[in-house]
């Protein structure tokens, strides 16, 4: 016992991550995601809050949220539900204005962003002071789980072309686990118009346009566990529209 | 300056090199080899790039990780998860 102090050297640096977790149905995987997280930050000894942003999930999301909000504590869970499902951008601005930690975690409440990666985030943010970290599929140990080949195929060619076109100075575009300065995500927000996936391509070009610092920490991506995973002609469409409209004004 | 303009800065460049050395627009007088070798270069580089491209990315389709590991890993957590917030009064 007496060695607990020891063994939770970072709980007193003065730093707290705030982690973003929009929801929408998702009943099933947020109690999962929420135990992963309290898991991973317990035993890495960071100060934390989780803030679930569900936006009117009819599944009964927010009722689960309140269960754990329950169990673990008002100071590690808030709420912040929204009426109905607005965009992404908004779900963050939304989030961040309750958020007390100087650094924002966001990701993806489905279970494909595994919380055991944030430890990593955070050594690394703090070993080249970034201003951003993101996560990358493409890079080192990085990778998927349950992708068929037409999938990668798709994932790595528009990859490439985006690389060629835009010369982002990061590898993963699309991916949304990434950790932020919150004054960086701030700016970053309020300059960013796009949806969906082009949001988060968006976001780490504009980074590069004012010139923050990009950390990049490869994870790997499992599918969605529960619930259906999308990739049709809609969102190639939407995302080549994205990309030429970045090319553009960029 | 935005990507789009860089591009068309860039190839206006190379464009104009180009032409300048296949047409001799400037009368340099020279070798008729130089406007030989000058005038299929577009479609030579066009072709190389599009060969790294396939190369390029169907290395990286062949050497994309299966996260096989990962994914065990998640669904053997998923397990003790629900056990423990089930102790913990979760009604799910």
């Amino acid at each position: 016992m007496a060695s607990r102090k020891t063994s939770h050297p970072n709980r007193d640096n003065g730093d707290k991550y705030s982690v973003l977790l929009p929801t929408y149905n998702e009943r099933e995987n947020l109690p999962l995601i929420v135990w992963l997280l309290v898991k991973y930050f317990g035993e890495s000894g960071y100060n934390y809050e989780i803030i679930v942003i569900d936006d009117g999930s009819p599944d009964g999301t927010l009722e689960v949220a309140e269960q754990l909000q329950k169990i673990y504590g008002e100071d590690k869970i808030l709420l912040r539900p929204r009426a109905k499902k607005l965009g992404l951008g908004t779900a963050y601005i939304h989030g961040m204005k309750h958020a007390t930690g100087n650094f924002i975690i966001i990701m993806d409440a489905d279970l494909s962003h595994h919380p055991k990666f944030i430890p990593e985030f955070i050594a690394k943010q703090k070993k080249g002071n970034y201003d951003l970290v993101s996560g990358t599929r493409y890079r080192g140990n990085g990778g998927v789980y349950g992708w068929d080949l037409r999938r990668k195929l798709i994932s790595r060619g528009a990859n490439f072309l985006t690389q060629v076109l835009l010369r982002p100075g990061a590898s993963d575009l699309t991916g949304s686990f990434r950790l932020y300065k919150k004054k960086v995500l701030e700016n970053l927000v309020k300059q960013c118009v796009s949806k969906g996936y082009v949001f988060q391509m968006e976001m780490i070009i504009r980074a590069r346009q004012l010139n923050y610092t990009i950390g990049e920490v490869p994870i790997t991506f499992v599918d969605r566990v529960y619930g259906e995973s999308k990739l049709g002609g809609n969102e190639i469409v939407s995302f080549a529209k994205g990309l030429l409209t970045l090319f553009a004004t960029t | 300056m935005t990507k789009l303009l860089e591009w068309l800065f860039g190839v206006s460049v190379l464009g104009g090199v180009w032409a300048s050395v296949t047409f001799d627009l400037f009368d340099l007088k020279l070798p008729q080899t130089y406007r030989e070798v000058a005038w299929p270069m577009p479609l030579y580089l066009l072709v190389s790039f599009g060969c790294y491209s396939l190369a390029t990315v169907g290395y990286r389709v062949a050497t994309f990780n299966d996260c096989d590991e990962a994914a065990k890993e998640l669904q053997e957590q998923i397990k003790e998860a629900k056990e423990d917030l089930r102790k913990k009064g979760l009604k799910m």
